[in-house]
């Protein structure tokens, strides 16, 4: 369930922010970018952040995902504060912590499909026959298991943002932030990639948190929240109205 | 182990790039070994001498002689245990590139005072028994051809009216107890020379080396000698051999200051180099370090990939030491008929050699990675 009021008494949530302040200082001048953001997100839950460019939609990710630090507020993961983490532990935290996917699709053009998977876990103590298992499960997973010795030059845009799915799960991290997935994507490819990740988080109970512009892709999710002016507004689930302030 | 194949295949993202610095590196350590080679040979002087030899010679310099007479005043003072004399002839063999340093030795005291050039005795017999016999150095046997037995004329334009020609029979060879030895000298009797010189020759000698029973009484000693020669017309100047070579070696000038300065040039111009190469690859990859510290590589992490980079473009580039290695005797062959003495490779700059690269390729990587660590993520995918 997700709650953008703040108002979750029970402190069971997997993701608890409160007070979420972020400001930019430009020049002489402050830019609120947050202001007192609250927001609840349970496990499981399939989140879409929309507004309008320079909203905060992509701060707020950086923020949840542990590359940013608030100006001001709290931001809870799985009992794990964020906000008093120093560099270092917040880059351990994040490995454990968070599947990243971006616009770009951001994968190492010099590795093969198979290699950019297998990053997250060098940093594990998986064995390499442990790793190669996981690799290829999260290929299967993206449908792309006969492609791992491909370069990313080798694959159409549709297939690179499915490997960079497969690096952002494989190591089965707590949640997945997802940055305009299908920004640089076709329609066709953008389906593609969001029955993807509608199947992970239906089929595999994965937490995910994203930002689009895009309202057909925004529908995907459970729930859409715009940024406006700082604060989370809730415009709910044109599909499945939950009474209560929350929505499932 | 399994951040290689990261570090590999980043290595390899422009291949050109890659060969050019790696060829660089191997120029550049190719030069700093051929350094460290032409200082050894200059050096080598100094370090072949004996730590209880003294060289005499007269105080003007060392083209002018000094009496034979001397060596038994010599003799006597306390602390000389023994005492040779020697001639520079300056012969020339055939034709003048020919060179090859003649000494006229004194038979009897020679292998008392230079026990680490060996002769075998039955070919130092030959040679006490042959006025004309000559001893020659290994190398300048095989640079010849030469063999036992082979008649050698040498002519010579300072003792004698005229190109005068002398003539030799090898009757022996000697070789160094030490790689480092010289064995290039060729040497006759003293007797054969006196007889044959004009009389303003004869009972000079070129200059004294004397070995001592303390090391620690060379001040001492030399002193004394030039005490004992002091408002003679022939003063004398007395120091260790050491001291003796190096004064040779700078003659040339001052070589070290030189090899020093040419070796700093090619230092810093390597690490310039290398420097700049892993800035611009560096830089290239601002997002794809951006995306590896997002998913939970740390600062340390990124830095050690590059510092690994960098690296392993010194550790191949190291083969240039290798091609040292191969090059040097070529040229030392080459160079034989050079005032140079035998250009060898030692092992300690070889090691030199290599810790230069290490040092380069960590310098090199330092800046370029403590940026790649100080990289906000947040900034660097906003740029991409």
């Amino acid at each position: 369930m997700v709650r953008v009021d703040g108002s979750n008494g029970r402190s069971g949530s997997l993701i608890e922010v409160r007070g979420l302040d972020k400001t930019y200082r430009r020049a002489n001048e402050e830019i609120h970018v947050l202001q007192g953001l609250n927001l609840d997100v349970d496990k499981g839950d399939f989140v879409a952040f929309m507004g309008p460019s320079g909203s905060g939609k992509t701060t707020l990710l950086n923020l949840l995902g542990g590359l940013d630090v608030p100006t001001r507020g709290s931001i809870t993961v799985a009992g794990d504060e964020l906000t008093h983490m120093s560099s270092g532990k917040l880059t351990q935290w994040r490995a454990r912590h968070v599947g990243f996917i971006f616009q770009m699709y951001n994968l190492l053009p010099v590795l093969t499909a198979f290699q950019n998977v297998e990053l997250p876990l060098l940093l594990t103590r998986l064995s390499k026959s442990e790793r190669r298992r996981h690799v290829e499960t999260a290929l299967a997973i993206v449908a792309l298991a006969d492609r791992m010795h491909h370069f990313p030059r080798q694959l159409s845009g549709g297939q690179e943002q499915r490997v960079a799915i497969a690096r952002a799960i494989v190591a089965d991290p707590t949640f997945l932030l997802c940055d305009e997935p299908t920004g640089d994507l076709d329609r066709r490819s953008a389906d593609e990639v969001m029955d993807l990740i509608r199947r992970l988080v239906k089929e595999y109970g994965k937490t995910v948190l994203m930002v689009t512009h895009d309202p057909i892709v925004a529908c995907q999710a459970d729930l859409t929240l715009h940024l406006e002016k700082g604060v989370l507004v809730e415009s709910g689930d044109p599909r499945q109205q939950v009474p209560g302030g929350g929505v499932a | 182990m399994k951040f290689s194949a990261l570090v590999l295949a980043n290595l390899f993202r422009k291949k050109i790039r890659l060969l050019l610095t790696i060829g660089s590196f191997a120029v550049a350590l190719f030069l700093v070994a051929f350094l460290g080679v032409v200082r050894d040979a200059f050096n080598r002087g100094a370090d072949v001498a004996g730590a209880d030899r003294l060289i005499t010679i007269n105080r003007t310099s060392i083209i002018n002689t000094i009496p034979l007479s001397y060596q038994d005043k010599i003799l006597r003072i306390p602390g000389v245990k023994s005492i040779t004399h020697d001639n520079w002839f300056g012969g020339v063999y055939q034709d003048e590139k020919n060179f090859f340093p003649q000494f006229v030795i004194d038979p009897e005291n020679q292998r008392q005072v230079f026990p680490e050039l060996v002769v075998p005795d039955d070919e130092w017999n030959a040679f006490l028994k042959d006025r004309q016999g000559a001893i020659v150095g290994a190398r300048t046997m095989e640079r010849f051809g030469w063999k036992i037995g082979d008649r050698i004329p040498l002519k010579s334009s300072v003792f004698g009216p005229g190109a005068t020609s002398w003539e030799f029979n090898i009757v022996g060879v000697y070789h160094g107890k030490r790689p480092q030895d010289d064995e290039t000298q060729f040497w006759f009797q003293w007797d054969y020379f006196e007889e044959r010189v004009p009389e303003s020759f004869k009972g000079q000698i070129g200059w004294y080396s004397l070995r001592v029973d303390n090391p620690d009484d060379s001040p001492r000693i030399a002193k004394a000698i030039d005490q004992e020669f002091q408002n003679s017309p022939d003063e004398t100047k007395t120091e260790t051999e050491s001291a003796w070579a190096a004064g040779w070696v700078k003659q040339f000038g001052n070589i070290q200051f030189l090899i020093l300065t040419i070796g700093s040039v090619v230092f810093f111009t390597l690490l310039l180099v290398t420097g700049n190469t892993m800035a611009i690859s560096v830089r290239e990859r601002t997002a794809e370090f951006a995306v590896l510290k997002a998913i939970g590589f740390g600062d340390r992490a990124v830095l050690g990939f590059i510092i690994a980079e960098s690296l392993v473009i010194a550790l191949v580039g190291s083969a240039g030491l290798g091609l040292a290695a191969i090059a040097v005797p070529v040229l030392g062959r080459a160079m034989a008929g050079s005032m140079l003495p035998t250009l060898l490779l030692p092992p300690s700059v070889l090691v030199f050699g290599f810790l230069v690269a290490l040092v380069v390729g960590v310098l090199s990587a330092i800046l370029p990675g403590v940026s790649a660590m100080r990289l906000r993520v947040v900034d660097a995918l906003r740029r991409v």
